[in-house]
């Protein structure tokens, strides 16, 4: 060991401990404080079920939504060509720099009672699904493009020159070849749109049954001081983020050793 | 090359991507823009002079600083500790790292809460030696570093990576201490990654929401950052002062883009 090492790595799991894994494991620890039955009767109240139910189902809705958009956006900014596309470039990341509040408030003004465009979708399903979609934006987006720049263009003038249509190309060779970043980046925003809050709260309302996801769920159980309860919705939707990161990291070695 | 596609197919795929991203980005964040300066600049500097508001901009700029500072500093040992040095359970911290980018705001929130809590064994022995931690700027700070944790270490971790350690080792058989080492070799070495991370974390932990929703106890004039400052003008109609600072921290997102592009490791 060089020196310094245990010195470094003690303060270092202080550090994480203290601000990460103790708490984390409280919330764990807490979510079954009456026991597992307890736990189950807290993830099963038709709010607790209902509010799981809704945000794992907008977020796959997400997950589609941008699994198609964002392959599309990144085939433009990479193969078109037109003037101003440098800015858009630019424009892809900013969702990931704009606090998540003011994503909502901005989505309100064009999507709210208010609306100039005479759509208003704020306490509705589809106003939570255009807020997630606006904050998992750049997933997708940032994941093909760099493979579809390396995306060797020969294969494709081979194929062409032995009289594959352009629509074959596409299916049999270019996308095969973008699969895993377009898994990997759905994935990432399926697991971003379950735990997002900031941009949901406005335009949600809050409606159980309705409208309300997971976060704004357990919000509100933690103002209701039913701390357990929140833990155990908590606790789930820990799991969720664990299971699609675990398997995204598979799908990644799989994709690794096949190359 | 190949045949060049039909313009009906190029120009529908350029049509719909850019009206997708006109309809979700553009023309939102322009129409916000466009109300908050409907009556010119001077309403927009009233509302972000006033008490609350100045306010709101100390505790943001008070929770930001610590976070910032707080997480620079372990990202430039934990990334030296895992590049540089070899220990059981690299593979481990290293996954570790990137935990708090998978928890919801939310229960970063509740997690401080169930440890430094009031009611709680540690938050109440701590309470009763006069520190408290949640409902105030400590726990903020908490959640906030929380959040942006992993921030300077990615950004980092490629740069020590590619640096290699030749110019180091040159340096301790020239008798440099590790001190001299670090301050004279590596630091310049990684300082655009860094100065990328710092971006980043610092981008991160001004427009923090969630997790400062749970710990601060929302208390106006007292634990309201900004963002929460947003949500609570809007909530009681106040549009105008929530656009104002929307705005304000919409420009502060934009800066921080900018300098994100510049200082961003060239992509060869």
């Amino acid at each position: 060991m060089r020196p310094g090492t245990g010195l470094g790595l003690g303060l270092a799991t202080l550090y994480m401990s203290a601000i990460v894994l103790v708490p984390l494991g409280a919330v764990v620890w807490r979510s079954r404080g009456d026991g597992w039955s307890g736990f189950w009767h807290d993830v099963t109240t038709p709010e607790a079920s209902s509010t799981l139910r809704l945000t794992v189902g907008v977020s796959l809705a997400v997950a589609v939504i941008n699994a198609g958009f964002g392959t599309l956006i990144a085939w433009v900014l990479v193969r078109d060509r037109f003037a101003g596309k440098r800015f858009v470039d630019a424009l892809i990341d900013l969702p990931f720099a704009l606090p998540t509040i003011v994503a909502g408030l901005v989505l309100l003004a064009l999507y709210g009672p208010e609306s100039p465009l005479g759509v208003d979708l704020a306490y509705t399903r589809p106003g939570v699904v255009v807020a997630l979609l606006f904050v998992t934006l750049p997933f997708v987006v940032r994941t093909v493009q760099p493979v579809l720049i390396e995306l060797d263009r020969e294969m494709e003038e081979a194929a062409a020159s032995l009289g594959a249509t352009r629509a074959t190309i596409f299916r049999r060779i270019i996308l095969p070849n973008l699969m895993p970043a377009i898994a990997a980046g759905t994935a990432l925003s399926f697991a971003r749109a379950i735990s997002e809050y900031g941009a949901t709260v406005l335009i949600s309302g809050n409606l159980p049954f309705k409208t309300q996801v997971a976060s704004v769920h357990i919000f509100s159980q933690i103002e209701n001081d039913n701390t357990t309860g929140a833990a155990a919705v908590s606790t789930v939707l820990l799991l969720v983020s664990l299971v699609v990161l675990l398997s995204l990291d598979l799908v990644q070695r799989w994709a690794v050793r096949r190359d | 090359m190949t045949d060049a596609p039909s313009p009906v197919v190029r120009y529908g795929m350029r049509i719909l991507a850019l009206g997708y991203l006109a309809f979700l980005l553009v023309i939102p964040v322009g129409l916000v823009f466009w109300r908050t300066f409907e009556n010119g600049i001077g309403p927009v500097i009233e509302a972000l002079s006033s008490p609350l508001a100045k306010h709101a901009f100390t505790v943001t700029l008070q929770v930001a600083s610590i976070a910032v500072v707080a997480n620079t500093i372990f990202g430039v040992a934990v990334s030296l500790l895992l590049v540089r040095h070899e220990f059981r359970g690299k593979r481990i911290l290293n996954t570790l790292i990137d935990l708090p980018l998978a928890v919801s705001p939310v229960i970063v929130g509740l997690a401080l809460i169930l440890v430094y809590g009031r009611l709680e064994p540690v938050g109440g022995w701590l309470s009763e030696r006069g520190i408290d931690i949640i409902f105030a700027v400590p726990g903020m700070a908490m959640a906030t570093i929380f959040v942006s944790l992993p921030l300077v270490v990615r950004a980092v971790v490629p740069v020590l990576e590619e640096v290699g350690i030749e110019q180091e080792q040159a340096a301790w058989t020239l008798g440099a201490s590790p001190i001299q080492t670090f301050r004279r070799i590596t630091l310049p070495a990684i300082r655009w990654g860094l100065a990328y991370g710092i971006v980043l974390t610092l981008a991160r932990s001004l427009g923090e929401f969630g997790a400062i929703a749970v710990v601060s106890g929302r208390i106006r004039g007292k634990t309201q950052t900004l963002t929460l400052f947003v949500e609570e003008r809007f909530q009681n109609f106040d549009e105008h002062a929530a656009y104002a600072a929307a705005f304000a921290l919409a420009g502060v997102a934009v800066v921080a883009l900018v300098a994100m592009n510049i200082s961003r490791p060239e992509e060869s």
